[in-house]
């Protein structure tokens, strides 16, 4: 794995990786490999929706632990990926299916769906849902915006939960 | 062994208090009374009763025990001894709860003073009263009582109440310091206390190394009474309450087996290597052997419940039984009790709260807690009592250098210990989170009933002496400072919230999306194996669950809870600092000693994760609802393609934002 990871991807391209997501040298190959390795049809791609791999690095940035020294050695010009409001980001878009930067309760009803399970019947659902965005919403629009859901989530220790130790 | 009535000889003084109050004023009258009731029991009672040196000769007012044959029929008569045992247990006990009242209610000094200093002052106080009447030492503390009756009611409540997700997300760190930290510690203070004993040989020359060695396993155990006691007040954040207290809780093992190993090496005649290995094939065996001896407990009081329903009044009873029985099979086979009954309440707790009906519950809950609260408040009032001796023996260089060693041993193991294991955490233990952990490190009772057990030689004077410098060092120095020290480094807090329904599904969406994510990266971190473990629990309930009562979602449970709450009227503002009863209905979703919370959000709902799709395998699609559901759902609407999917990634396209 290790040699055909060092021949189909160069060094520049692991320097703007790295610079664009914070992984470190080893751990840019290493998931390569892991890449590679996933990549069944040795296209470059994962699935047909054409994830490459820039896509693949760009999605597990979210998830690096936040590091406080980070910050001192040289503040970066926009938002590190895995700062905690883009990972908020990631979770509020795993909710909102359209896209229009608002959860509505429909959307929620889906997830809700999805994770509780089957055996529990649609008005209390319905009543989970509706709880929930009468506990977040503030401007009265029936739908939870990414500023509610931030200030939903302001007590949950997001940097801690959402993080994977990589392997250097 | 001093027998039992001796340990409850006591006389009781009054609180300390700052403000006069009605409710003071009638303490006060009170405790006056008490100490009368006392005083004459101490007239009354003839002092070869007791396990004390008979010194006094005899005493003089024997009234009321006339052994003649009366001659009238007596009208009224006293007789103490029909009703002695139980009649002193109870005023001990009685005393200690009457210090505890008059501690909370005494004004600033909770603020200042934690509540083992206080107590310890009383039992002082009473000590010193003691031996001032009666002119010899008082009753001390019979390690036996200690290990049989005082310490595992703090055990089973502590275990009972103990965050598991938490606990078991940091159960590799605790192990780390429990077993490495204790070795280090042990080692570190045995062999350096030897260097000590070689330098001054005029006074120390009589210990040997073993004796140093013994000594450091029993000084070298932080104890989880005082550690809760003095961090129960702190409300540090979780992680760090954790880290402390299940080192405090899992160092038994390693006391318990070192402790003996060394114990048994001094009678032996000689120690070659072989018992050297077989020592180290003790502790694994103790500690296993604690755990499963819990496990085995624990599942049958499990089973035991769930035939209770028909007689849900005695249902409590079992938890008690079947936690206390746990505890003591396992020192009948010489393992680590609290291992086992930490193990035991860890085990049946979520089955049990499954089974039996809410009051039952609730009576389980409140009676741990009075439990532990009266034996905690005793052990530190009997651990007061028990300072005021003569038979101390001082020694400069030895005390001095036993308190150095042990701060310092301390501090350089965490430090090092913690550089190597935050390696692998996932969440770094930060310096600020290291210095507490260090001085957090609180010695206790049990390193005081130990030191009394050591088999007789020239200087076990002199390693009671110290012990209980050690102890009283610890514990009020230590433990009066933590508390500013914690506010002048600005340790991160423990976040005092009621639980939303939104955070709990937020919360579980993470986790699903977690486990996706260490999937997709080939890590096998916690959520992997916490899916891969579920399918035990699966059974495991089915097996121990009542049928009708199978659990539900635990975001549905949250929600029930929240309807069930606001019905019931209660305002939802956050708690108080003051950790009254009255914390029980607004439900904390933090460990904390003397509240009683419905700890609905943190380890009782975090129910397994169900994830039927492995990306390293192309399984078939499950219906059960899991993560890939949920990011197919994503993939679905952003590429509008329909279809069964062998990998699911979640890629949410993220264009240039």
């Amino acid at each position: 794995m290790g040699s055909r990871a060092s021949t189909l991807l160069r060094e520049e391209e692991i320097e703007e990786i790295k610079k664009e997501t914070g992984f470190s040298h080893s751990q840019i190959t290493r998931l390569y490999s892991r890449f590679t390795s996933l990549d069944k049809g040795e296209n470059g791609t994962l699935r047909e929706d054409q994830v490459n791999f820039r896509g693949f690095m760009r999605t597990l940035a979210h998830f690096r632990p936040v590091e406080d020294n980070e910050k001192n050695k040289n503040p970066p010009t926009t938002e590190p990926l895995n700062s905690r409001t883009n990972k908020l980001l990631f979770a509020f878009r795993l909710y909102d299916l359209d896209r229009d930067d608002k959860i509505s309760r429909d959307e929620l009803l889906q997830v809700l769906r999805m994770m509780v399970g089957v055996n529990i019947s649609d008005e209390q659902l319905g009543s989970i849902a509706d709880r929930t965005i009468q506990e977040a919403d503030q401007n009265g629009d029936n739908c939870i915006s990414f500023q509610e859901f931030m200030k939903v989530l302001e007590k949950v220790d997001v940097e801690q939960k959402m993080s994977i130790r990589f392997l250097h | 062994m001093c027998c039992w009535p001796s340990l409850f000889l006591s006389n009781s003084r009054p609180i300390l208090s700052c403000c006069p109050c009605p409710f003071m004023a009638a303490l006060w009258t009170l405790s006056l009374v008490l100490s009368g009731c006392l005083f004459a029991c101490l007239a009354l009672n003839p002092p070869q009763l007791y396990d004390l040196p008979p010194s006094l000769g005899s005493n003089g007012s024997r009234s009321g025990l006339s052994v003649d044959r009366p001659m009238v029929l007596r009208v009224f008569s006293v007789d103490y001894h029909h009703v002695q045992a139980p009649f002193e247990i109870v005023l001990w006990i009685m005393l200690a709860s009457l210090a505890k009242l008059g501690f909370h209610w005494s004004g600033r000094v909770p603020a200042v003073v934690p509540e083992s200093c206080v107590l310890i002052m009383v039992g002082l106080l009473v000590g010193g009263v003691i031996y001032g009447v009666r002119h010899s030492a008082p009753p001390t503390l019979s390690a036996d009582a200690f290990f049989l009756f005082l310490l595992p009611p703090i055990v089973l409540d502590a275990g009972y109440f103990l965050p598991g997700r938490l606990f078991f997300e940091n159960l590799g760190t605790i192990l780390w310091y429990a077993l490495l930290g204790t070795l280090w510690n042990v080692l570190g203070i045995g062999l350096s206390l030897y260097g000590v004993c070689l330098l001054a040989p005029s006074s120390l020359g009589d210990i040997s190394l073993l004796h140093c060695l013994l000594f450091g396993s029993l000084i070298a155990a932080v104890d989880p009474v005082a550690v809760l006691s003095v961090f129960q007040e702190m409300q540090v954040n979780e992680q760090l309450h954790i880290l402390v207290f299940g080192e405090s809780l899992l160092n038994d093992a390693v006391t318990v087996v070192l402790y003996k190993l060394f114990e048994s090496f001094l009678r032996l005649p000689s120690v070659t290597g072989l018992d050297v290995l077989l020592g180290g094939c003790r502790v694994v065996l103790v500690g296993l052997g604690g755990l499963f001896v819990g496990l085995f407990f624990g599942l049958l009081a499990a089973l035991t419940s769930r035939f209770a329903s028909r007689a849900q009044v005695i249902a409590p009873l079992f938890v008690f039984l079947y936690s206390y029985l746990s505890y003591l099979t396992s020192e009948m086979l010489h393992l680590s009790g609290i291992t086992a009954i930490v193990t035991c309440a860890v085990t049946m707790k979520q089955y049990v709260e499954a089974n039996v009906s809410e009051r039952s519950n609730a009576s389980i809950q409140y009676f741990l807690k009075m439990w532990s609260s009266v034996s905690e408040t005793l052990i530190f009032i009997f651990l007061g009592v028990s300072t005021i001796q003569d038979i101390h023996m001082w020694s400069w260089p030895f005390v001095c250098s036993t308190l150095l060693l042990c701060l310092v041993w301390r501090a350089t193991g965490v430090l090092l210990l913690t550089a190597v294991v935050n390696k692998l955490r996932r969440n770094t233990v930060t310096f600020r989170d290291q210095f507490i952990i260090a001085y957090g490190g609180l010695r206790g009772a049990i390193c005081f009933s130990l030191v009394f057990l050591i088999d007789d030689f020239p200087k076990k004077r002199l390693f009671i002496t110290t012990t209980i410098v050690v102890i009283l060092f610890t514990v009020f120095v230590q433990g009066m400072t933590i508390k500013p020290l914690v506010e002048l480094l600005d340790v991160k807090r423990k976040k005092r919230a009621l639980p939303t329904v939104s955070e709990e599904i937020h919360s579980r969406l993470i986790d699903h999306l977690l486990a996706g994510i260490e999937d997709v990266v080939g890590y096998w971190g916690q959520h992997y194996w916490k899916d891969k473990l579920q399918f035990n629990k699966k059974y495991l309930r089915r097996f121990l669950i009542g049928e009708e009562r199978q659990a539900r979602s635990s975001i549905l449970r949250v929600y029930q809870e929240l309807k069930r709450r606001e019905q019931r009227g209660d305002e939802e503002a956050p708690p108080d600092s003051n950790q009254c009863t009255k914390q029980i209905r607004t439900s904390t979703p933090a460990y904390s000693r003397h509240t009683l919370h419905q700890d609905v959000t943190t380890d009782r709902t975090r129910k397994p994760l169900q994830r039927h799709l492995s990306l390293g395998e192309r399984r078939r699609y499950n219906t059960i609802t899991h993560w890939p559901q949920v990011l197919h759902a994503v993939l679905q609407v952003h590429t509008s393609k329909s279809g069964a999917v062998s990998k699911a990634l979640p890629f949410p396209p993220l264009d240039g934002k």
